[in-house]
């Protein structure tokens, strides 16, 4: 059972995969043609930045609102800023509400996918391409990305 | 009255510190863990007499915030595995082999180092509070990335719960090689007593869920000290994962703590009643499967970390299905009851206030386990008023049942009936006093773990504090009878009680060092319950 | 109870009728819970009624069967025992009975789940963030972000010891600096998140708390259909701070809360434009206090000596006190340092510096030091000299070094 409390752990992720709890959205897409455009569906999606406790950056999105068509590829910019004079590395971690939207919330290209370095008082956009699938429910009708911040762990020294 | 035991001149012991250190006797190991949980219930009991006297009014009187926090933490460290865990585990440790008819525990060295591990393991955890920083202070469910914030007491915190944890896994292996290896001849699984039973299967839950707990906290340690991120969102982990493992572990916990309870009280009602447990295969069953759907509703103490709604019917379905099974053990101790031949000693008294509080308590959580009601409930002090109706009016009580109608069997005296029965209803009057209010200050808006508060639920926090005062002070009472029977009285009969059934009341009382050394032959009368 | 139509269970409809009534009153004395100000609220306010009184009637039926049984089947009425032991029927009709009681309440319950998890077509989104000890609000609509924090007069209240009657103050740890104003009739989503720890946002007149969890977003939803004042507070064991930091949620009509909005935009405009502000040292101390106890008391205590082992004084050390460690000392408030958060997007200029005005001359730091906001000003774009003596670049994790050359 003790190894069990591990097991947890890689049965969490796939479980939270499947069923989207937390609104992560670990999912990466092809960047496919972007000929299957379908519906005349629009769905809102709301852009929003947080920063983790004590990291000096300042992270917001370039627009706050868009409309977008389910099955079709889109480009949001988000700026970051360093607002120190060192060199630092963070790591954002997306979040997608409601989370059963975060289910159709395909990103194709992510600054989340890697840790970022920003030097001193460096200012940097940062791209997310990402779609919203077209089997997204039909009650879905707005959903929120959230970029959170945080300081990268150091990893093992 | 004939008796099993063996002559008198038979039993020898050893004597002094050595037969304390190092004894594997079953009977003096169950001793030391009584002794060892009513002094952790002071320990505890203390922690909650600060909480009390610092909410007995608005505004901030004796203790810093990070202090009370720290004093609500360790407070229930300490009452769940320093207290009841252990009366629990020191009763099956008297009782089960003198109710299965076996010489001793299975493994008594092992049993001997459970015990030990014990006074260790809270040595740690105590001497936190008197470090810089202090105590750990982020509640005994440990949430990171809170409980991370945690300082010099982090890994003492940690280690001590790993040690309660080899302790408590110890002491249910024996406690299962006991119950399958060593029952006289006769006695099968389904003529055991309901006791017996329930230790059984309250041991299967311990194996199953203190190593789980035990993961999640090693996983604590390794994400603050060795760099990993299981329940850092910044290193791809997650913090609601750690409720999901703690809960996972927590909610089988609760019944480790009130399946004991339940197999007590199957012992006195029925003796007292003078009449033969009702339904006892469906009591079995019952307690089975609570034990079995105690594994699926972890999630319900965590409503409102945001799971995706079918997870959250799911685990409101399978909380609400509890309800038949503990329905059914409450409805079978009525029916015992009835057209009984009733006597209220002491030991009744108990398990009855048991039977009407921990089903008040089980009322409360039939209504916490509905999830859109939950979210108005939950984190607050209905909460609170909840799980002490289940886990102090519940378990305490019918322990507090146990010791009355088990001490002249170990004493062999006959303890103070009068003095009992004020211990009784003052308990009852007090405990209520102290929890029944804050059922409302919960659904008026009192969040729990908080120091201070609004003046509207001044007046409510005053009488409950007064009813904390006044149930603590009872508690010693309870000191000085027990101490009083162990010194002398009234010498107690080999069958205490007059309606009471099993094969413990054919062994003398007080009961000998060894008991059982050759399998006793058991008739047809003393398989009854 | 005209609220709940979807019960169609005419044994609930009875109950309700009969026995609400006595427990509404009730309510007002603070026993019950709140109905609320939002379908929601009332819809979970009467699904608690419902279950409250199914368990109350088991209650009386189960537990007057037993007491009749105490009364009457006594020893010392000269009962005999009777020896029955099982009854097969009745064991399967207290089985299925529960079990039918159960059914009648998951069938309300999971409804109303269902109509809570809806959050779409939400006109506002306002989201919570929590932060030890305080709660940030952003309007994401209109990029507007408040800050709430308890109020200066429960913070001095609240100190230990501090000889206050609490009982004077009606609001006392309910009240904050800066209310969240929202409209009523609107559907308004509600997000929560938090900054450090787990917190939990909560205002029982809403019906519904949820956890703010660090890295994840949440999301609730509310109408509120009655302008008013609304008090909750944090849920969620957050540290020292936890119970002191209330939600004060205002609600307005439409029209005044557009008011508000563009009000507060002016607002904070000049809030971010104070850098040639200057002040005598009166004025710096006064205010300055003003941001202590609202900021800083919760850790540093009224007597800035802090709680020792956790929250360092400022009373004597050597920060708050030397000469060359004045630009230091600015730094830490808009920085942070280790635990301590930082202030630099909350405080404005003139705010922090009438807040190291004022430790640098309080509790025995006579250092009869003026800071003027130009100092903080000027401070926000100098080199750091907090983390100076770090190293100039932070670890990289190992893993990563190839992807973040090719990123730049």
């Amino acid at each position: 059972m003790f190894g069990f409390g591990y097991a947890m752990v890689p049965l969490y992720d796939v479980f939270c995969d499947i069923t989207g709890i937390n609104g992560k959205t670990s999912r990466v897409v092809e960047n496919k043609n972007q000929s299957n455009v379908v519906s005349d569906r629009w769905v809102k999606v709301k852009f929003d930045a947080n920063i983790n406790g004590n990291l000096p950056w300042r992270l917001k999105p370039q627009v706050r609102n868009m409309k977008v068509q389910p099955g079709q590829f889109y480009e949001a910019t988000y700026i970051v800023e360093n607002m120190l004079d060192v060199d630092i590395v963070g790591q954002a971690i997306p979040s997608v509400s409601p989370q059963i939207a975060s289910l159709y919330f395909k990103k194709s290209e992510c600054f989340c996918f890697v840790n970022q370095l920003l030097k001193g008082y460096e200012t940097k956009e940062m791209v997310v391409r990402f779609e919203v699938d077209k089997d997204l429910p039909d009650d879905v009708s707005s959903l929120t990305l959230s970029y959170t911040f945080f300081r990268a762990k150091s990893g093992n020294s | 009255m004939s008796t099993l035991a063996h002559d008198d001149h038979h039993d020898h012991k050893p004597t002094g510190l050595k037969r304390w250190f190092f004894s594997t006797n079953h009977k003096d190991i169950g001793t030391l863990y009584l002794i060892f949980a009513l002094t952790m219930f002071f320990v505890g009991g203390s922690m909650a007499m600060i909480i009390r006297a610092e909410l007995f009014q608005p505004g901030l009187q004796f203790v810093d915030p990070q202090f009370y926090n720290s004093m609500v933490t360790v407070h229930a460290l300490i009452m769940i595995f320093g207290a009841v865990m252990p009366a629990g585990v020191g009763l099956a440790n008297w009782m089960i082999p003198l109710m299965i008819g076996a010489p001793d525990m299975a493994l008594p060295r092992m049993n001997n180092m459970s015990f030990w591990i014990l006074p260790f393991a809270f040595a740690l955890l105590i001497s936190t509070l008197f470090m810089e920083g202090g105590g750990p202070a982020g509640g005994w469910t440990m949430y990171p990335p809170l409980v991370l914030q945690t300082g010099n007491a982090f890994p003492f915190l940690i280690f001590a719960i790993h040690f309660l944890g080899v302790s408590s896994i110890m002491g249910a292996i024996n406690i299962i090689a006991t119950v399958f290896n060593m029952r006289a001849p006769g006695m099968t699984l389904m003529k055991m007593p309901l006791f017996v039973w329930t230790w059984v299967i309250t041991s299967f839950l311990l194996i199953a869920a203190l190593p789980v707990l035990a993961g999640g906290v090693t996983m604590l340690l390794t994400d603050k000290y060795f760099g990993t991120s299981f329940f850092d969102a910044a290193g791809g982990g997650d913090p609601v994962l750690f409720q999901h493992i703690f809960w996972f572990f927590g909610h089988p916990e609760v019944y480790i703590l009130a399946l004991p309870a339940f197999g007590i009280v199957s012992q006195v009602i029925p003796a007292f009643a003078r009449k033969p447990l009702f339904g006892y295969a469906s009591m079995v069953y019952a307690t089975a499967s609570i034990a079995i759907l105690s594994f699926f509703v972890w999630a319900h103490h965590m409503f409102t970390v945001g799971l995706p709604i079918k997870g959250e019917l799911f685990f409101m379905y399978a909380t609400m299905l509890i309800a038949v099974p503990t329905g059914v053990k409450v409805f079978n101790w009525v029916a015992t009851m009835w057209k009984g031949a009733m006597t209220f000693e002491t030991p009744m008294l108990f398990s009855i206030a048991f039977v009407i509080l921990f089903t008040i308590g089980g009322f409360s959580g039939l209504m916490l386990g509905i999830t859109p009601v939950d979210f108005q409930y939950h984190d607050t002090y209905f909460v609170v008023a909840h799980f002490h109706y289940v886990l102090l009016t519940g378990a305490v009580f019918a322990l507090m049942s146990a010791v009355y109608y088990w001490l002249p069997k170990w004493t062999g005296y006959m303890y103070d009936e009068r003095l009992g029965k004020i211990h009784f209803w003052l308990s009852l009057i007090s405990s209520n006093v102290l929890f029944f209010p804050q059922h409302f200050l919960g659904l008026a808006g009192m969040p729990r773990r908080i120091p201070d508060y609004n003046i509207q639920f001044a007046d409510f926090n005053a009488i409950s504090s007064i009813g904390g005062f006044a149930y603590g002070l009872t508690q010693l009472l309870f000191v000085y009878i027990v101490l009083k029977c162990a010194l002398g009285g009234k010498k107690a009969k080999p069958r205490v009680w007059e309606g009471a059934k099993g094969l413990e009341w054919y062994v003398p009382s007080p009961a000998p060092f060894h008991t059982f050394e050759t399998p006793p032959k058991l008739t047809k009368e003393m398989l009854e319950h | 109870m005209k609220g709940n139509p979807k019960l169609k269970s005419s044994f609930h409809k009875i109950l309700l009728a009969l026995l609400l009534t006595p427990l509404t009153a009730i309510a007002e004395w603070g026993l019950n819970m709140t109905q609320g100000v939002t379908p929601i609220s009332r819809e979970i306010y009467s699904m608690h009624m419902v279950s409250l009184w199914v368990v109350t009637v088991i209650g009386i039926v189960v537990f007057s069967i037993m007491f009749w049984s105490i009364f009457h089947h006594r020893k010392s009425k000269g009962v005999k025992a009777a020896q029955f032991s099982h009854s097969t029927t009745v064991e399967i009709i207290w089985t299925i009975i529960p079990l039918a009681i159960i059914i009648a309440l998951a069938i309300p319950a999971t409804k109303l789940l269902i109509k809570m998890d809806d959050t779409s077509e939400a006109k506002i989104t306002v989201k919570a963030t929590g932060i030890q000890w305080k709660w940030k609000y952003d309007y994401l609509d209109e990029g507007l972000t408040i800050y709430s924090v308890l109020d200066n007069n429960s913070a001095e209240v609240s100190q230990r010891n501090s000889g206050i009657d609490p009982m004077q103050s009606e609001n006392y740890l309910r009240d904050v600096d800066e209310a969240i104003v929202l409209p009523i009739n609107t559907k308004i989503r509600i997000l929560t998140t938090a900054a450090d720890v787990i917190h939990a946002w909560w205002v029982p007149d809403l019906g519904w708390k949820r956890d703010a969890i660090p890295g994840f977003i949440n999301d609730n939803w509310a109408i509120i259909e009655k302008v008013g004042v609304y008090r909750g507070q944090c849920a969620e064991i957050c540290g020292s701070g936890h119970g002191y930091m209330p939600i004060v949620v205002k609600a307005v009509t439409m029209d005044d809360y557009t008011e508000w909005v563009s009000e507060k935009k002016i607002e904070q405009e000049a809030k971010n434009n104070t850098k040639d502000m200057v002040l005598t040292k009166a004025e710096l101390m006064t205010k300055g206090e003003g941001v202590y106890k609202a900021q800083c008391i919760a850790c540093h205590q009224a007597t800035g000596e802090g709680i020792k082992g956790v929250f360092p004084a400022i009373a004597g050390s050597s920060v708050a006190i030397e000469a060359d460690n004045r630009l230091r000392h600015v730094q830490q408030i808009i920085y942070g340092k280790g635990l301590m958060p930082a202030f630099g997007e909350q405080l404005s200029d003139v705010d922090i510096a009438s807040v190291v005005t004022f430790t640098r001359n309080s509790w025995g730091n006579n250092t009869g030091d003026v800071i003027q906001a130009k100092e903080v000003s000027e401070a926000r774009t100098k080199p750091n000299v907090i983390t100076a003596g770090d190293s100039k670049k932070e670890k990289i994790a190992k893993g990563n070094i190839d992807e973040l050359t090719k990123a730049r």
